[in-house]
């Protein structure tokens, strides 16, 4: 019987919101999909793009990039610089042909638990039928000929 | 032509400045930067509708600002880059001079104001040929574009001149030799290239002055430059400011507006 494909979900998480979010999550015993691996940083400024593409290059079938909301940043400005930078990154990453349905940007507070298990299901649930990132686990695998 | 070395010969002899950067013999038509640093050798300077690459690389150059104050043969992307660089403070206004040749008369441009109210007046659209590439890539499925960069990119050597040419690229210790944690393969790599080229245009969006020098500079004919000139085009829309206007302004992706807008952050 064939093994339904399980995507590799990362999810690069700020520590002051997004990640205290997901905790709260936890202990609002709320479930969610277990593909998600969440990585903390500082703060959504310290997420640098090439995070995301080294994300796909090592096996991630989808990218969660989440943080604070506007005017919630721990460091004042961080998320606004992040925001700035997602959205010229993001028509990129279009530019150069990776699909946007992998790659998923939102604001998650501390307060919103539910929030984030529904983001990861949901975006879990969109990667898991799109199928495993050949294209670029491809790209990966041809390296240096 | 004659005008140009005419002031030239004037400058170095009067010790204003010490080194031109202009343009050269090359082999066969292709022109190349010269530095000329002797008023008896100015007769090599050229300029003609081969000179089109964008000398500001060479201001920023250690061994090039050595020589002393610099007076630069400036095409409309030099005098964008010379504002740009000096906005990130790599150039100083008392440092450099440019000498301007627009619609074949000389200008000379001693401030950076000047060179403001200068680049204002000259239109600064990229070439039909790349716009049109730009449009039709732009108009493909993703899985179309992916396709054509990777076999563009397929056959990227690694040899970096397209960092080594561009102006905008004059960090010392450049990520790209960074080796912990090492983010991009040294070697040419079918995804380390994809991931270098996209650094490239990220560092460079918002900064580009669109002159093209990369592409031109490729030994393999990559159009490298249209990734740059594409995230610089996606900075102008969202953020409405472009790269080499101004010697004042902080470039767009090291400032923010609370209201930005997006629609894609959930």
């Amino acid at each position: 019987m064939a093994e339904q494909f399980e995507p590799k979900m990362t999810a690069f998480v700020c520590n002051w919101c997004t990640y205290a979010g997901a905790d709260l999550t936890g202990t609002s015993r709320i479930k969610y999909q277990s593909n998600v691996r969440v990585i903390r940083l500082p703060c959504t400024g310290r997420i640098d793009f090439m995070m995301v593409m080294k994300a796909f290059s090592r096996g991630s079938d989808g990218v969660i990039v989440s943080g604070c909301h506007p005017n919630d940043c721990h460091y004042t400005s961080g998320n606004y610089h992040a925001r700035r930078r997602w959205m010229v990154f993001r028509d990129l990453l279009d530019f150069v042909g990776i699909d946007l349905r992998r790659v998923t940007f939102s604001w998650i507070s501390a307060a919103e638990g539910a929030k984030w298990a529904e983001l990861v299901n949901q975006a879990t649930n969109a990667v898991r039928e799109l199928g495993p990132y050949k294209e670029i686990q491809q790209l990966a695998a041809v390296g240096i000929d | 032509m004659e005008e140009l070395r005419n002031k030239a010969k004037e400058l170095l002899t009067a010790g204003t400045v010490k080194v031109v950067i202009g343009y050269g013999k090359g082999t066969g038509d292709a022109r190349r930067p010269i530095f000329v640093r002797s008023a008896d050798k100015v007769n090599e300077l050229l300029f003609d509708a081969g000179c089109t690459q964008n000398l500001a690389t060479y201001l920023t150059k250690a061994e090039v600002r050595a020589m002393g104050r610099m007076v630069i043969v400036a095409v409309p992307s030099t005098l964008r880059s010379i504002l740009q660089l000096a906005a990130e403070r790599q150039v100083r206004e008392e440092s450099v001079l440019a000498l301007a040749v627009l619609d074949g008369t000389l200008r000379e441009l001693l401030t950076f104001d000047a060179i403001e109210q200068t680049v204002a007046t000259i239109p600064d659209a990229i070439s039909a040929t790349d716009q049109a590439m730009l449009d039709k890539l732009t108009a493909r499925s993703v899985s179309e574009r992916r396709a054509f960069w990777a076999a563009e990119l397929g056959r990227c050597v690694k040899c970096y001149a397209c960092r080594s040419s561009c102006p905008m690229c004059y960090c010392e210790r450049c990520t790209m030799d960074c080796n912990r944690p090492q983010w991009i393969p040294v070697a040419s790599h079918a995804l380390g290239n994809l991931e270098y080229h996209m650094v490239r245009a990220m560092h460079l969006a918002g900064r580009c002055v669109q002159c093209g020098t990369c592409g031109a500079a490729c030994p393999v004919g990559i159009p490298v430059h249209l990734l740059t000139f594409f995230a610089e085009g996606t900075v102008r829309r969202q953020f409405g400011q472009k790269g080499g206007a101004s010697a004042k302004l902080d470039y767009a992706m090291s400032t923010f507006k609370p209201d930005d807008k997006e629609e894609f952050i959930r």
